[in-house]
């Protein structure tokens, strides 16, 4: 258990990085105030949140619906990431709900973790934060290679192959581009860097055999929650780009270019 | 290669389409007849492209029709009519890998007809086996060609498709595309080029820049 004042002894490190910033003349010093002061804050808030949605006889509810009302934000901010993937928003909704339904269905439906606030909610928030970055990728560059290789995807059509198969060669690239930095991450995992969970869990005094277990948990369900959101995702933006009567969209539609 | 019996013809029913804000084709009418080579002539943005990418379904126009063999090509399964439709674009569209890789693409289960595609492409069928990363322009394109031809169309629509051939790769496209009509193909031809259209051209539809 840290102290209150271990916690405001930790504030130094802040000043440490405040002073690299003002000895080299970065003029960042207010935006690490900031940010810092910004972070205590929202992690005031989710703790205090967090600590009535998990209390002990709560119900399990409060939990499904904090999930849910992250799934949704976090719907927007893929959204306003990649304006240029159309309607991303219901995409990411769509694939965040799958990837949850899927990895959360696997870890509580085999017993990994028993179901309560503690479990839901935490697990709940690794899956769509480590999922984000993969699937703003993989919409981002369903477009761009469809929109790059447009002749081919054309000549594709030309040939009398639907949508689906004229866009599978740029949309199995994309979900290779979208997925391959995590599989590196995982790659490293143990050796270039001690993931935050199973560190979290050191340093709250867990057995490290015990936090390793979870940590592998952890990983698993990131990979399978990248690989289910963009595919969502993939597939969603690519089908998005063609009219129901077989044409690429870009060809007619001047807003969808880029 | 199999033919339908019937000549497919092609015709424009007062055809009408605007591209950002710019009338592309102004209420165009026209008949292209089967089994004969049509060349589509005329000065840059009077829509040569736009009309070809009108008959397969590529595009669609804002108003008018197109008919394919005396059907609305709206009320045709795009897939069939571009199956029946081949075309080949202005630049090489090959796709990666080696010339029966692009082969395969079009016809996957038609491995028998890939030397008579390559042959009516002009193309040596010993060069099945090669990189299209390695080929020449002249000769991407004529894999262009055969890549179509080997999903046996009735019709083939060309856009400009020597405009990047030097001129023995041409003649080569050309008589290729000739002996084509002489097994009872369809060609619109769309060339820039008066003397190959003078060459080849069994009849010609001259299009206008829309102001």
């Amino acid at each position: 258990m840290i102290s209150w004042v271990g916690l405001a002894a930790s504030v130094l490190l802040v000043g440490v990085a405040i002073g690299v910033s003002m000895v080299l003349r970065l003029r960042l010093e207010r935006e690490l105030i900031v940010a810092s002061i910004r972070m205590a804050i929202q992690l005031a808030l989710v703790g205090g949140v967090l600590t009535l949605v998990i209390a002990d006889g709560r119900s399990i509810w409060w939990s499904w619906l904090w999930v849910a009302a992250m799934v949704g934000y976090a719907s927007d901010v893929a959204a306003r990431r990649a304006p240029q993937v159309p309607g991303l928003r219901w995409l990411a909704l769509g694939a965040f709900s799958v990837g949850a339904v899927v990895t959360l269905g696997v870890l509580f439906g085999l017993a990994v973790f028993p179901v309560d606030g503690r479990t839901v909610v935490p697990l709940a928030g690794m899956m769509v934060g480590n999922s984000m970055t993969a699937t703003v990728l993989a919409g981002r560059r369903v477009v761009e290679e469809i929109g790059d290789k447009r002749d081919q995807v054309e000549a594709r059509l030309a040939l009398g192959k639907d949508t689906r198969a004229a866009s599978r060669p740029y949309v199995r690239s994309a979900l290779r581009s979208a997925l391959t930095p995590q599989i590196e991450t995982t790659k490293a995992t143990g050796l270039v860097f001690l993931p935050g969970a199973m560190t979290g869990l050191i340093l709250a005094g867990v057995d490290p055999a015990e936090a390793v277990k979870v940590q592998a948990v952890v990983m698993f369900l990131v990979l399978a929650a990248a690989a289910t959101t963009t595919t969502v995702v993939a597939l969603g933006a690519a089908s998005r780009l063609f009219t129901p009567d077989q044409r690429l969209r870009l060809a007619d539609d001047p807003s969808l270019r880029h | 290669m199999t033919r339908v019996e019937s000549q497919p013809a092609i015709e424009l029913d007062d055809v009408v389409v605007t591209r950002s804000g710019r009338r592309v084709l102004d209420h165009l009418s026209a008949s292209i007849a089967g089994g004969r080579i049509t060349a589509v002539a005329g000065p840059s943005g009077a829509g040569k492209t736009t009309l070809l990418r009108l008959i397969n379904r590529l595009s669609v126009p804002d108003s008018g029709g197109v008919r394919y063999g005396g059907v609305d090509v709206a009320e045709m399964d795009p897939l069939v009519l571009r199956r029946r439709v081949g075309m080949v674009f202005q630049r090489p569209t090959a796709f990666p890998g080696t010339v029966r890789d692009n082969l395969a693409e079009a016809a996957p289960d038609h491995d028998g007809g890939y030397a008579t595609a390559m042959k009516h492409a002009a193309l040596d069928p010993s060069m099945i086996d090669r990189d299209t990363a390695q080929l020449s322009g002249g000769e991407l394109q004529r894999v262009c060609l055969a890549r179509t031809l080997v999903t046996e169309p009735e019709a083939l629509l060309l856009d400009e498709p020597t405009s990047n051939l030097d001129e023995a790769a041409a003649e080569l496209f050309e008589a290729a595309a000739r002996s084509l009509v002489g097994s009872g193909t369809t060609i619109v031809w769309v060339t820039h080029n008066r003397a190959q259209l003078e060459r080849v051209a069994d009849d010609v539809l001259e299009l206008r820049r829309q102001p």
